[in-house]
């Protein structure tokens, strides 16, 4: 049996692109992401799976980052805030509807909370307000912002736009 | 927070798990959506020499609906039970139930399997699968074995599970006709979990009671099958007067928890309210 600190071989493909990385076992998907990766736009916040600032996609779904470890994620499929739209391009629709609605104060928050409401949309593209609310309850916002956040998830619910 | 040093190994089949379970199944623990594990880890209120990842086994997957029984994989994850149609057609109280559990990132990774196996005394899925009447499926060395749900869970974060076994699925006989299901809970506001949660199952014939099964959650150490309101119940119709004193009965043969939440008196309270709410839903 290998020794503690062997290291594992994670392949995954990021934000549409492949990468190979030893890691320690106990390494968390997000910091591989952070600091492996310098994708630094997924946040840890709580570090307990209370906030949401962590969030990215696993094959499509959303999760937290810091409640999966990196070799957990081996032949996944991860996507990242990075991953939505090339730097200086067009936004995307759910990060432009965030700044058409003012969706965001410090910001903090945001990364996780735009990478929910592609799975809140993608699960209901035509949610209610309470949708929203319990779509997002797995995303806390500290400055409090989230009356611009429905409005914003709202706004791309009426247009029946894609993520 | 960073855990200790382990190490890790993605088990293949369930054979390999149990093989490498066996070796040292107090130093061992398996992942699974590990969104009860990995906090404990990062919190390091454990620290495993070896982390086995049954993740990956196929044998544990699936939710299979026949003539025989519904059989649920201990993978599938809180929001697979919730979205899977045809297992909410015999019973919706999976969707009612999996909506209640965390939020959608964490219900897209933990697994009703992990849940059960874990035994915090205020999860969800034990009060559901004891009203459901479900057996669990336990394998080992020398194959399975089942246990009825009742009997399962025997103390906080305790179940019936040996050190070297692995929960492998959840057995839910298929329902009888008009049998229906509720679950409720009180909700702590900040973690989510049951400050007490109850299922019930009911099927009336003619207006009275002629089989009724309620498992309670938050309350006690462990998820319970209620037995005494249950057979005050068996008989009679669903009248108020029958469900308050139906109510008043489980309140009174609940030994409580007392924690900095909610006190001894305050959970018996809510579990008046509460079972009185399911049974007046389940009455009309």
């Amino acid at each position: 049996m290998p020794e503690p600190d062997n290291r594992h071989i994670v392949t995954l493909e990021i934000n549409g692109t492949r990468k190979t990385v030893a890691v320690e076992a106990r390494k968390l998907l997000v910091h591989l992401i952070r600091e492996d990766l310098g994708l630094t736009g997924t946040h840890v916040g709580c570090d307990t799976s209370q906030c949401g600032a962590c969030t990215v996609e696993i094959d499509g779904q959303a999760i937290k980052s810091c409640t999966v470890l990196a070799v957990m994620a081996d032949g996944a499929s991860i996507t990242t805030i990075e991953g939505l739209t090339d730097p200086g391009a067009e936004l995307s629709p759910v990060q432009a509807a965030f700044h058409e609605h003012h969706a965001l104060q410090c910001g903090f928050c945001t990364p996780g909370m735009v990478m929910s409401v592609r799975q809140l949309l993608k699960d209901q593209p035509h949610p209610s307000e309470h949708d929203i609310r319990h779509g997002l309850a797995g995303n806390i916002c500290r400055c409090t912002g989230y009356h611009n956040i429905v409005r914003a998830v709202e706004s791309l619910a009426s247009k029946g736009d894609q993520p | 927070m960073i855990p200790a040093a382990f190490d890790y190994v993605r088990a293949s089949s369930l054979a390999q798990a149990i093989d490498l379970l066996r070796d040292d199944p107090d130093g061992t623990k398996l992942l699974a959506g590990g969104h009860t594990l990995l906090p404990a880890l990062k919190l390091r209120l454990a620290s495993p020499a070896l982390l086995i990842d049954i993740g990956g086994i196929a044998e544990l997957k699936g939710i299979e609906i026949s003539e025989a029984g519904i059989r649920i994989g201990a993978l599938t994850t809180h929001a697979e039970l919730f979205a899977s149609e045809p297992l909410n057609k015999e019973l919706p109280v999976f969707r009612q139930a999996a909506s209640l559990i965390a939020d959608p990132q964490v219900r897209n990774r933990g697994t009703i399997g992990g849940s059960l196996a874990n035994a915090d005394p205020a999860a969800d899925w034990p009060a559901v699968v004891v009203a459901l009447k479900a057996e669990i499926e336990i394998a080992g060395a020398h194959g399975f074995r089942r246990v009825a749900a009742r009997d399962f869970f025997v103390d906080i974060f305790s179940t019936a599970l040996a050190p070297d076994e692995i929960l492998a699925s959840i057995r839910i006989p298929r329902p009888k006709p008009g049998m229906r299901f509720i679950y409720r809970k009180i909700r702590h506001p900040a973690s989510g979990f049951a400050v007490v949660g109850i299922a019930v199952g009911v099927r009336l014939h003619g207006g009275v009671v002629a089989e009724i099964c309620i498992g309670v959650t938050g309350a006690a150490n462990h998820a319970f099958a209620d037995q005494h309101a249950a057979d005050f119940l068996t008989g009679k119709m669903l009248s108020r007067d029958n469900i308050d004193q139906a109510a008043k009965l489980l309140g009174e043969t609940t030994e409580c928890l007392s924690d900095r939440y909610a006190s001894a008196e305050y959970r018996a309270n809510l579990i008046r309210v509460e079972i009185r709410r399911a049974l007046l839903a389940l009455s009309s």
